[in-house]
């Protein structure tokens, strides 16, 4: 049961790079069901069998809102945008899964010294989480598209997520549910405010949306 | 009955999307707000009702001071807005800067979006859960953005798009500090307030210090704080003015609110100095970007905006001090929310009295709107805390803090910063009052001689009387409540 | 007993390793719906190129000539070191897969700087093409074989390999098969297969691998080709070891597994050349740091 948490959390990473290495949309979207899959997986991997029944609620709530409702909003942004690909971002896709290695080790660093303090059982947990954290911020960074920019996003909350799924047990349900709606909501704006973007503009590049300034 | 100041707005909110009668929304809306209001006097006044701990949701005096701040602010705003929708809405107008026509978003959409605005504001302050309080600055930053791009052209979308993500963003990296100060307890202490607060002494220090530094940064986005701030002047200068009044006056002491209550968990778990130097650096830091960007600020929207930003450091260097800079920053959260949503709202008229929103371009509003310029001046001489207004006072008694506390530089800086701040809104707003006519160049839509309409006069004349009787005269109830409200972080 | 199975496992490579080259162009053919080659193609090719002269431009010199050679040697010194299976190889020592890898390094190194010799641009221009794919290829490999050895506790290749499977459960669950995606993506790179380089093509263009040897003919290109062909079996014979997740304990059984291994990875090379085409020149560093991430997540893994 351990082992299989960290085998979530490991490909969970993995997707974390296949997010950076891909200009792509579509496999951005994809990737973040996959991403979905891992993260109700191991919240039902970390806790004891018996499963209680709030758990498995959440899981599968999870799985819905992160797997399909959000990738589906996404898609169909993409769509009425009309765009496939990520136009040239300002950090190159290789040195991205560079700064992605990079990033990795510092997440396992920052957590050695809080090793002892945490009463998971999986080490491998926390760095992966913070990892994914610091993806998603490195793709709104580096992106211009602002769907690549929204995924990123998601990314992040996924991996914020994944700190909240460890203490799942615990931590009031309603919480996560309130976390959930609002991933929701923000996605769903977000999708309307780029297609605002398209139709006014007829590009979504947020690079070029630079009038504003001092 | 407390849980109404959110259901009433919220029910009224979902309602006017229906509603497709324009007098009858915007009935609703004024008395949204007026209901909301008369309900946070009565949760004010009464005596046994307060103050209320729940798991959920309770009222203490912080609380109280941020929903009656919220309530009153709203208020002016909804006459507000009632007449200057009946004046801009469903019309095309012209573009100020550039020239273009452009249409406005439908206006039940945007009263709607107000009222749970209003909802989702009340909320912040009556939760007693780290939780809920996230769930609901999440929810102001999302339905706040249909209102910042009320105007449907592209700089609108453009502020919209770097607020939305901005904020996102920030509030993404505080649901983290939340997680990390549920590791704190260990997984065992649930999120409510007063339960860390009583459990603070058996919380990780560590993952305080963690949670506590991802919580400033991630709240400090949504609060203006540099260098999080970059969202700030952009939404503020491309929304209706009456939106930017909200947001300044409203919003940003909100999500204060948030770094407010996590200080509270530092303090009673004895970081207090940890906490209360980061809140210092960072307020000093807002304040001395803020006083650069203002000068030579061409654009009044933008320069009223960095005074934001430069207030929310006064307010973060306050209550990061402690003791008699606390509760002179909770009366500061006051003055300024107040004196903020006037400057805004009569830099709405002004904008659509001369249709630009350059200062060099407006001249000698004294005699054009003699109204709007007297309060324009009295607005500016209040918000760089000139006497006889009310941000004089609360902003001397925070260098009183500072001086008793001992810390010399802050105080030194505090100063300068103020004062640059004075010289450079002097420069823009005193030509703008007084300047000769001669120097004015031409401009199309002027409407000279201009009447300031009621829906308009009203509201700020109140907000400006309340703020002038805040500079003379202080009861002593209401400053033992700010002491209340600021005592959690050892203010007095 | 054991060290006659290395003996045998190494005349095996010696003797059984053109044969590779054979499986992989029938199982093409198949794909492609031809008859293809004989099986022993390769054996006649290295056969008959024995027997011709060569020719040297004057602009050559003795590394030119020395070329060929000295690879050949370095990839026979590495195969005396690699296990077979759960059976250590003849040279084991502690520390050898370092001295494996710069043998590789050096097979790569002087191939690089004999076609750099003949003075010609198309040989310059796959020596830096080449170059800069192994710069990353060997980090992967390095990293790899780092990750199986903290794993496994033990810095011989020998003695990582026979901890690998064998005995209890593994200490490496699912990082020892990242490690073998990252070593199949290494071996497809170091022997120039699709998608890094297209062993058919007739372009120069197009060529990394082919065009470093344009210029060799006679007994140097028959020791080049013979080189080539030991280098897959080595690296097949590595990937077939971490891949193939058991061990039937006795030595000639884990040999006979192994070349089974190595065998089939033959086809699956076979089958990915047929199935992909060669990845654009600026894509080949991604595929690598595609691997690279994989191996330093196998890596943090192991450490965790």
């Amino acid at each position: 049961m351990n082992t299989w948490t960290d085998i979530f959390i490991l490909v969970l990473v993995l997707a974390d790079f296949r997010l950076l290495a891909t200009s792509r949309l579509a496999a951005v979207i994809q990737t973040t069901v996959l991403q979905a899959v891992c993260l109700s997986a191991f919240m039902l991997t970390m806790a004891d069998r018996p499963w209680p029944l709030l758990l498995i609620s959440l899981a599968l709530v999870t799985l819905t809102i992160k797997g399909v409702v959000l990738p589906w909003l996404l898609g169909r942004a993409m769509r009425e945008a009309g765009v496939q690909r990520e136009i040239e971002p300002m950090v190159g896709y290789s040195s991205s899964v560079l700064i992605g290695m990079a990033l990795l080790g510092l997440s396992f660093l920052i957590f050695v010294p809080l090793k002892a303090s945490i009463s998971i059982q999986s080490t491998f947990l926390l760095p992966g989480a913070l990892f994914t954290a610091l993806t998603g911020l490195l793709m709104i960074v580096s992106r211009k598209n602002a769907l690549t920019q929204v995924a990123g996003y998601l990314v992040m909350e996924n991996g914020v997520y994944a700190f909240g799924a460890a203490l799942a047990v615990e931590e009031p349900l309603l919480v996560e549910m309130g976390v959930l709606l609002d991933v929701f909501v923000a996605v769903f704006v977000m999708g309307i405010t780029v297609y605002q973007i398209s139709r006014e503009f007829d590009h979504i590049d947020t690079d070029r949306l630079s009038e504003l300034k001092d | 009955m407390l849980f109404s100041t959110v259901l009433i707005p919220l029910i009224l909110g979902l309602g006017v999307l229906g509603i497709p009668w324009k007098g009858v929304r915007r009935g609703i809306l004024i008395a949204g707000g007026g209901c909301h209001a008369l309900v946070v006097a009565a949760l004010a006044f009464t005596k046994n009702g307060f103050p209320v701990t729940g798991t959920w949701i309770g009222l203490d005096s912080t609380g109280l001071l941020f929903l009656s701040i919220t309530s009153v602010l709203f208020l002016s705003v909804a006459i507000y807005t009632a007449g200057y929708l009946g004046r801009d809405s469903e019309r095309r107008v012209r573009d100020s800067v550039e020239g273009f026509l452009f249409s406005n978003e439908p206006e039940a959409i945007f009263i709607g979006c107000l009222l749970l605005f209003l909802a989702s504001m009340s909320l912040v302050c009556i939760s007693r859960d780290m939780g809920l309080l996230w769930v609901a600055i999440e929810a102001t930053t999302l339905v706040s953005a249909p209102l910042i791009s009320f105007h449907r052209h592209h700089r609108s979308l453009e502020a919209t798009w770097k607020y939305l993500l901005i904020c996102s963003v920030g509030i993404a990296i505080a649901l983290l500090g939340n997680y990390f100060l549920a590791f704190a307890g260990h997984g065992k202490v649930h999120l409510n307030l007063d339960n860390l607060i009583a459990e603070a002494a058996t919380l990780d220090q560590r993952w305080l210090k963690a949670a506590f530094l991802m919580l400033l940064v991630g709240y400090g986005t949504k609060m203006g704080m540099v260098p999080m701030h970059t969202w700030l002047p952009d939404a503020h200068s491309e929304s209706p003015s009456m939106v930017s009044a909200l947001l300044s006056g409203a919003l940003l002491n909100c999500a204060f609110l948030g770094i407010l209550r996590s200080h509270f968990i530092l303090t009673a778990a004895g970081l207090v100095l940890f906490s209360g130097e980061l809140l210092v650096f960072f307020g000093m830091l807002s304040m001395a970007v803020a006083a650069a960007f203002m000068i030579r600020q061409n654009d009044y929207k933008r320069m009223l905006a960095y005074s934001s930003i430069e207030h929310m450091g006064i307010l973060a260097l306050g209550v990061g001090l402690g003791g008699l800079a606390g509760t002179g920053a909770m009366l500061h959260a006051v003055n300024h929310s107040l004196t903020k949503g006037l400057l805004f709202l009569v830099s709405g008229h002004i904008l659509f009295t001369y249709g630009t929103k350059k200062s060099s371009d407006v001249k000698h509003i004294i005699k054009t709107a003699p109204l709007t310029g007297c309060l324009w001046l009295a607005g500016f001489l209040a918000i760089t805390g000139a006497p006889p207004f009310g941000p004089f006072l609360s902003e001397l008694t925070i260098l009183k803090g500072i001086l008793d506390a001992g810390r010399w530089g802050v105080a030194a800086g505090y100063v300068l910063v103020l004062a640059v701040i004075f010289i450079a809104m002097a420069r823009v707003v005193i030509p703008m009052a007084f300047g000769l006519p001669e120097q004015q160049k031409s401009i199309e839509s002027i409407h000279v001689n201009h009447r300031e309409p009621a829906w308009f006069a009203w509201p700020v004349m109140g907000m400006a009387m309340v703020i002038l009787v805040l500079g003379l005269y202080i009861p002593g109830p209401v400053w033992s409540f700010l002491g209340k409200a600021a005592a959690m972080a050892g203010g007095f | 007993m054991k060290i006659m199975a290395s003996i045998i496992h190494i005349l095996l490579a010696l003797m059984l390793s053109p044969f590779l080259m054979g499986i992989i162009n029938r199982v093409k053919a198949k794909f492609a719906g031809r008859k293809g080659q004989p099986l022993l193609q390769t054996y006649y090719d290295i056969i008959k190129l024995l027997k011709k002269g060569s020719v040297y431009s004057a602009t050559t010199t003795w590394v030119f000539r020395m070329g060929p050679v000295l690879g050949l040697a370095a990839v026979i010194t590495s195969i005396m070191i690699i296990p077979s299976g759960g059976i250590g190889g003849v040279l084991s020592f502690s520390g050898d897969f370092i001295l494996m890898a710069y043998a590789l390094g050096l097979t790569r190194f002087i191939t690089v700087v004999a076609a750099m010799d003949t003075g010609s641009a198309f040989e310059g221009m796959g020596a830096s093409r080449e170059a800069q794919f192994s710069i990353i290829a060997e980090v992967v490999l390095l990293l790899g074989m780092a990750t199986l050895a903290i794993g496994t506790k033990n810095i011989s290749l020998s003695g990582i390999y026979s901890c690998l499977w064998g005995g209890s459960a593994s200490p490496l669950g699912p990082a020892a098969f990242l490690v073998a995606f990252a070593l199949l993506i290494v071996l497809l790179t170091e022997n120039a297969r699709i998608p890094v380089d297209d062993p058919n093509t007739h372009l120069e263009l197009t060529m990394i691998h082919e065009v470093m040897v344009l210029d060799h003919g006679g007994v140097d290109l028959a020791f080049i080709q013979y080189g080539e062909s030991l280098k897959l079996w080595l690296f097949s014979a590595l990937l077939a070891g971490i891949a193939i997740p058991f061990r039937t304990g006795t030595a000639y059984g884990d040999m006979a597994v192994n070349i089974t291994g190595i065998f089939a990875i033959a086809v699956l090379v076979g089958i990915i050349e047929s199935c992909m085409a060669r990845l654009r020149l600026l894509h080949v560093p991604q595929m690598l740091l595609a691997a690279l991430s994989v191996t330093i997540a196998a890596l943090l893994w192991i450490l965790r």
